[in-house]
């Protein structure tokens, strides 16, 4: 077996990325076919910038959705160590490689002789599943929050907006040394923040049936049964955990989630909340002001009613702008934390810490280090280009 | 004005307390004492011996009364030791304690005492800081212009293939993190596997000796991270100027489009990018724990990092009390500096 050339690298993974290159084709041809019946969605391939950034984003999803669920595409197993394997440059073919192994690195091995390509992929399923998971509660937790303060104004206002403001003048790097540590996870603070923010959604889900449907008491109870049953559930088997400070109920207790992950989660939801607070309640003083909101008043709305199904509809505009933006932002956070070794398992194959890694031998085998810089950087270049798109195509109408 | 400054200041005064009360608590929750302790101490010192050796240091004073201290409100503890050696917050290794000072704190002007760096806190933070000052001062000259040329060449023919080359380059700054692109401009311009070697990859030896060689590579990590942003919002600013009717006017007399650039439009679109300027300070700060981090140089960030690493409770306190001044102050300058340039906004 000989070192493979750049070309035969090139080659070899665009073949190895078969399954997403099937996948985005589908996706792409589908959505171009239906594009005029699939509103914001639709539009958004009629940019070009917003069809480069979606390619980009979809590339990731589906590379991280094959290798997480069905194995794909990942070369090797992320964690294993390979005798010989370590620091050889991209393309070097496997040491001893058996029938079914595949034949070589294709990014090289880095300094513990694990390959880089699938660690790489490996990377970004834990990206696609946390950065948009978190963003969506941070999201949760700032609407929630910031559509009352915006439209009543006064002393709410003043003391959720001088809260979030304290979060925002912490530096985030600090709020992440203080918080993701073995030691304050002993003390359980990652988990009662938990049952705080996780609270958010169902207040949400809450609040939003029962505005809408409590004049037809039977179809709320219904909805607000099933939905808060089934979020109930997820709730409590997200925040407890056995064995730490908080397990109770477990025999309702689905699935424990990593503490690390949990921890991560929880401060990268509590870093962003309040820019969505902010921005949601700027949004909800601008629009509270129009006609529509007027003559929901005059028909006699109740005021979560006005709030959540008149001004929260109209705000999705910048709103879903923002969330393309904010799921980039919190890939770079994500970044960040693995980057100074904070949260999840050392080992762990995700991107900040795979850079962090190669980077102490950077001047001599930059590949390590350099595969996945790149690949975050591509995924929250085409977060942005999306945004960038969604924002352009929103304004034309 | 003056009131709206006096109220600012109040403001930030308050929220400097809730946030050193928050870093305060947070790092005197009882497990990262005890690591504190066994690194202060030894590693296999037992529970009961972490339990004295934090008795006697005063660390297990209730909440509000260490922060007094800290503070400088209440009476430094005094606490004889199971050792039988006196300890006191406010005894100096070559004074008499009975000629200690009673209070001890910020109102007194001592910041405390780095258990990381066996030395005074102030000291550590003002050359820390010093240090890099002279980062921020190298990012910021070359940021700020570089960041406001691309934003008004973008903005001044918007939907021209200029402005969209360059929008096109400041939302690639904006998507590359610090750890990402100083990683990618050491590979390039530092790694033997590239073989440019035109810089160094770290920048320990600029602290005695800043140059081109061992500084740029850092300071140009920082600017690109931060410049996207300001040139976007310089070409949102400067695409909305141009669009105004007494840019139109100025077209009309005759007056020759560079003369309207550098004379009409530049000072009315430079007001909203002032304040994206002021406000990109906090984000330096993060920038600046992740460059020093990754070059080695050992300014205020590799500070922050050593002493949230070693749970050094005072040299926290110490940095986040520099850091969160830094926030705010900026704030209030953007607001007050907002209201100067624009004469249509007035503070009540």
């Amino acid at each position: 077996m000989d070192l493979l050339t750049w070309s035969d690298i090139i080659i070899q993974i665009v073949l190895r990325l078969g399954p997403v290159w099937v996948a985005l084709v589908i996706l792409f041809l589908v959505s171009f076919r239906f594009k005029r019946s699939l509103g914001l969605y639709g539009k958004l391939f009629d940019s070009t910038i917003g069809m480069i950034g979606f390619a980009i984003v979809m590339f990731w999803v589906f590379a991280g959705f094959f290798a997480g669920t069905l194995d794909w595409i990942i070369t090797h197993d992320p964690l294993a160590q390979f005798s010989g394997m370590k620091n050889k440059v991209p393309g070097t073919p496997l040491r001893g490689a058996e029938d079914g192994d595949y034949s070589h690195f294709l990014f090289g091995g880095d300094h513990l002789a694990r390959d880089v390509f699938s660690r790489m992929i490996a990377g970004s399923t834990i990206v696609i599943i946390i950065a948009p998971m978190a963003t969506l509660f941070a999201f949760m937790v700032g609407i929630t929050l910031g559509v009352p303060a915006g439209y009543y104004g006064g002393r709410l206002d003043t003391t959720i907006s001088f809260i979030a403001n304290l979060i925002l003048a912490f530096p985030v790097i600090l709020l992440f040394y203080l918080l993701v540590t073995p030691e304050i996870r002993l003390t359980g603070l990652p988990q009662y923040m938990a049952i705080f923010l996780f609270l958010f959604p169902l207040i949400f889900y809450t609040v939003l049936v029962n505005s809408r449907f409590h004049i037809v008491p039977t179809k709320r109870n219904a909805l607000l049964g099933i939905g808060l049953g089934v979020l109930g559930i997820l709730y409590i088997s997200l925040i407890n955990e056995a064995g730490s400070k908080i397990s109770f109920l477990s025999s309702i207790d689905l699935f424990d989630v990593d503490a690390g992950l949990l921890t991560v989660f929880v401060s990268v939801v509590f870093v962003n909340a309040p820019t969505v607070f902010r921005i949601v309640r700027g949004l909800t003083m601008d629009i509270k002001t129009r006609d529509y909101v007027a003559a929901a008043h005059t028909r006699g709305e109740g005021a979560w009613y006005i709030m959540l199904w008149e001004i929260l509809p109209n705000a999705r505009g910048p709103l879903i702008v923002d969330f393309c933006l904010r799921i980039g932002y919190t890939t770079i956070l994500l970044g960040t934390l693995g980057f100074f070794g904070l949260g999840l398992a050392p080992e762990d194959p995700n991107w900040g810490a795979t850079i962090n890694d190669g980077r102490k031998l950077l001047s001599i085998y930059p590949h390590p280090a350099l595969v996945p810089s790149i690949a975050l950087l591509s995924l929250v270049l085409g977060l942005n280009l999306l945004a960038d798109g969604l924002r352009e195509e929103s304004l034309k109408d | 004005m003056a009131l709206f400054i006096l109220r600012r200041i109040a403001i930030m005064l308050f929220t400097s307390l809730c946030l050193t009360f928050v870093v305060f608590f947070l790092t005197n929750l009882y497990p990262n004492l005890e690591k504190m302790a066994k690194t202060q101490g030894n590693f296999r010192m037992n529970d009961e011996a972490v339990l004295s050796f934090l008795e006697n240091r005063g660390y297990l004073l209730p909440l509000p009364v260490k922060y007094g201290e800290w503070l400088g409100v209440y009476p430094g503890y005094v606490i004889e030791g199971s050792d039988g050696e006196i300890r006191g917050r406010c005894f100096n290794s070559d004074q008499i304690p009975s000629e200690s000072p009673r209070y001890c704190g910020i109102l007194q002007g001592y910041w405390g005492y780095s258990t990381r760096f066996k030395s005074d806190v102030l000291g550590i933070v003002t050359t820390r800081l010093g240090l890099t000052g002279i980062l921020m001062f190298w990012v910021m000259a070359l940021m700020v212009p570089s960041a406001l040329i691309i934003g008004i060449l973008a903005g001044m023919r918007e939907g021209s293939r200029t402005d969209r080359s360059l929008s096109t380059f400041s939302i690639v700054t904006t998507a590359t993190p610090e750890y990402v692109s100083g990683v990618i401009l050491i590979a390039v311009f530092a790694s033997s596997a590239f073989g440019l070697k035109w810089f160094k990859g770290t920048a320990t030896a600029a602290m005695e000796n800043p140059n081109l060689e061992n500084f740029f590579l850092p300071v140009v990590t920082i600017a690109i991270y931060g410049m996207g942003y300001i040139a976007r919002m310089t070409r949102a600013s400067m695409a909305e100027v141009m669009t105004a009717q007494y840019i139109r006017t100025a077209r009309l007399k005759g007056v020759s489009f560079p003369n309207i650039v550098l004379k009409h439009a530049l000072r009315n679109a430079l007001i909203a990018p002032f304040t994206v300027i002021m406000l990109q300070f906090p984000w330096l700060l993060n920038g600046v724990v992740i460059v020093e981090t990754l070059f080695n140089y050992k300014g205020f960030g590799w500070a922050l990092v050593q002493a949230a690493g070693n749970n050094d409770i005072e040299l926290l306190l110490g940095v986040s009390v520099v850091s969160v001044f830094v926030v705010l102050v900026t704030q209030l300058i953007s607001d007050i500096g907002y209201v100067y340039l624009n004469p249509r906004i007035s503070v009540n």
